[in-house]
């Protein structure tokens, strides 16, 4: 007797949540997805052709503006791949302080993604918890590099500077506080019953299409497949490190969310490790004033970033700026799988799948 | 009892007299202004990496409501200040400008950071605008890459000493 | 699985002849193929080899041509790393899309589409992923200009 029509609902680019400018349009019957279109490029800031026109080492500041969540991880990747291109080889005691900075990036982006989910689904006092202990890490930040959140602090050949005197209890103090942040969240976060029902269960992402479709990072390990590059791919000392990988079987938005908590743990562990082995010496390797690689050389680098594998593609023509600069962004990758895990959701599990999602617009926009 | 005719009122030590006697003489212009830079609400909008630093800006350690400006509205039609926090990019420009347009008067627009202020570090890049400014009218800019919330906190207490003095 | 790089690449010449030009570099193997040959080569290498990955698509503007760059890889890893790169003539770019090998072609050929004018054929969706729809050029190409 009565017919239903398909209408259309537009989520966004201005909607109250930290992911950026991001349209989504939801296309429904009643409260039930029919499919989901994502439109992005409302952040694009044509950061690629920017490249072609800056040197090598003043790409460094861009790198940190993709990722801003989590900024030494993309600039730990930009760095070693100029230096793969330039031949350029970093001092150990560089090495060890990149991976501690890389490692509580990844916290800090892990612990956003802690408050924006729940912020998202409407659990307001988690954001206010997980920016508390940020702002722990982002004081670290400070006393190394001067910067809060957009730290230009690595450059071609190893870092800028050296750790100061009061960087080591605060970041003893932090891993050593780790665990029982971690209960808290668990506490508020993850052992509230409506966020159980907001996410279990909801927007399952099966192995074979995550791997399909290029999905990495947490998103992927949530659906059962172990695959880490700073296990199956280590750049620089990673595999001098023993750690865990942490995976999920389910694939659905909680198992993302226990595989980013776990990640946490792991990353604290590295860093509890890196600080027991770092040597003293240099932090600035031989590097020429003017780098010129030769021409026509290329590489592809990738790193396991906070959102998946991060890769650089650069193209050499022989003088001091790149002719192509590629950024394999995990982000834009990753929300290609939106419409596959929404269907057949209701309109709610489009913003928990975003959430568990993790998109970052300033990599996946570029 | 009459203490001066509301005609007579001509000198400051009329309004000073009226004073000491618990009477206050102002504007209802004055008075409006008052309210509005004690409680601007701002709208949730941001693209990047500022409103990451005005996220901070509204945890409990930096801690916006100190002022009266932690109501953020999700909705146009409930805001007054338009936060400009990032770069403004083509796709983008036509939602900006229609969202500033749902938004009822009097309404400010304060540009935060570098890329909001002038383009920032893609004003050579071919998607960027020059700034929030050549699209409407900005009241105040924080500059910063990005602005610490200290120094997002000074531009809106400009911003309020502006609207105080019903500069807008 | 352990698959045998050299086993491969036997395969693959015995194939396609030289159609087919395999050289290594630093970090990958690379092979280098005509547009025509392409999806028998991904179909070959995700069915044969186990690279079930693909990472990155990537082109580049060399002033008469453009070339597009394609990283592989497996999941779980067996250590192969294979990098294949094909050509087309600028007033005439177009390549088949490897869409029905690897979904995660999809929007990463879109950007290809939407910054550099490469189309892909058979691509279900070729429609600009980060430029507003009415944008006039390609601005990643070397000779773009940027309006005033």
């Amino acid at each position: 007797m009565f017919e239903t029509d398909q209408y259309t609902i537009n989520i966004g680019p201005q909607h109250p949540s930290t992911h950026g400018g991001m349209h989504v349009e939801a296309v429904m019957d009643g409260e039930d997805i029919i499919d989901v279109i994502v439109h992005l490029g409302y952040v694009h800031r044509s950061v690629e052709k920017i490249a072609e026109s800056r040197t090598y080492s003043q790409f460094i500041p861009y790198a940190a503006r993709l990722d801003y969540m989590a900024t030494h991880l993309p600039v730990l990747g930009y760095v070693q791949a100029a230096e793969k291109l330039l031949g350029v080889s970093v001092p150990e005691r560089a090495e060890y302080i990149r991976v501690i900075m890389a490692e509580l990036s990844r916290i800090a982006s892990h612990m956003m993604f802690v408050g924006s989910l729940a912020i998202d689904l409407a659990a307001t006092t988690g954001l206010l918890y997980c920016l508390r202990d940020r702002e722990r890490i982002m004081d670290m930040f400070e006393m190394t590099s001067g910067q809060r959140l957009l730290a230009a602090y690595m450059r071609i050949g190893g870092v800028s500077h050296d750790l100061p005197d009061e960087f080591f209890p605060a970041v003893n103090s932090f891993i050593d506080d780790v665990p029982a942040m971690i209960a808290e969240y668990n506490g508020l976060i993850t052992g509230n019953e409506i966020l159980q029902a907001r996410c279990n269960g909801i927007g399952i992402l099966p192995a074979d299409t995550a791997i399909a479709y290029g999905v990495t990072g947490p998103n992927l390990r949530a659906s059962g497949i172990d695959y880490d590059l700073r296990k199956a791919d280590p750049s620089g000392i990673y595999d001098r490190f023993d750690f865990r990988v942490p995976v999920q079987e389910k694939g659905d938005c909680m198992a993302r969310l226990l595989v980013r908590l776990e990640e946490i743990e792991t990353s604290a562990s590295i860093i509890r490790q890196a600080l027991q082995q770092i040597p003293e010496g240099e932090i600035l390797g031989k590097v020429p004033k003017v780098l010129k690689p030769e021409k026509g050389k290329e590489v592809y680098h990738r790193i396991e970033s906070a959102k998946g594998e991060l890769g650089f593609y650069l193209l050499s023509d022989g003088s001091e700026k790149p002719a192509r600069l590629h950024v394999r962004a995990p982000s834009f990758v990753n929300l290609m799988v939106l419409p596959i895990i929404s269907r057949g959701g209701k309109l709610q599990d489009i913003i928990a799948n975003i959430a568990t999602l993790d998109p970052v617009l300033g990599e996946s926009d570029r | 009892m009459v203490l001066i005719s509301p005609a007579e009122i001509r000198h400051d030590k009329d309004v000073d007299h009226l004073a000491q006697h618990n009477i206050i003489v102002t504007t209802l212009e004055k008075l409006w202004n008052w309210g509005r830079a004690r409680s601007f609400w701002p709208l949730n909008y941001g693209c990047n990496c500022c409103p990451i630093e005005l996220l901070a800006a509204s945890g409990a350690r930096f801690d916006i409501s100190r002022y009266g400006y932690e109501v953020f509205r999700a909705s146009p039609r409930q805001a007054d200040l338009l936060l400009i926090a990032g770069p403004i990019s083509l796709k983008m420009a036509p939602v900006v400008k229609r969202v500033y347009e749902q938004i009822p008067s009097p309404k400010w627009v304060l540009a935060m950071g570098n890329c909001a202020t002038s383009g920032g570090p893609f004003r050579d890049g071919y998607s960027i605008y020059p700034g929030a400014d050549s699209l409407f009218k900005v009241d105040v800019y924080v500059p910063g890459c990005p602005p610490r919330p200290e120094a997002l906190f000074h531009g809106l207490l400009e911003l309020k000493k502006k609207v105080e003095q019903g500069d807008y | 699985m352990k698959v045998n790089l050299e086993q491969i690449t036997a395969e693959l010449q015995t194939n396609m002849g030289d159609r087919l030009e395999v050289y290594p570099d630093a970090y990958f193997t690379v092979l280098k193929v005509m547009p025509a040959d392409l999806l028998t080569l991904m179909v070959y290498l995700r069915g044969q080899a186990g690279l079930n990955y693909l990472a990155n698509l990537t082109a580049t503007d060399l002033k008469e041509e453009f070339e597009i760059s394609y990283h592989l890889y497996a999941i779980p890893d067996n250590g192969l790393k294979i990098e294949i790169k094909t050509r087309c003539p600028r007033d005439r770019a177009e390549i088949p899309s490897v869409f029905s090998v690897y979904p995660t072609a999809d929007w990463q050929e879109r950007e290809v589409f939407d910054l550099m004018g490469i189309s892909f054929q058979d691509h279900p969706n070729l429609v600009r992923v980060l430029l507003p729809d009415d944008f006039a050029g390609h601005p990643l190409r070397k000779d773009y200009r940027k309006e005033a």
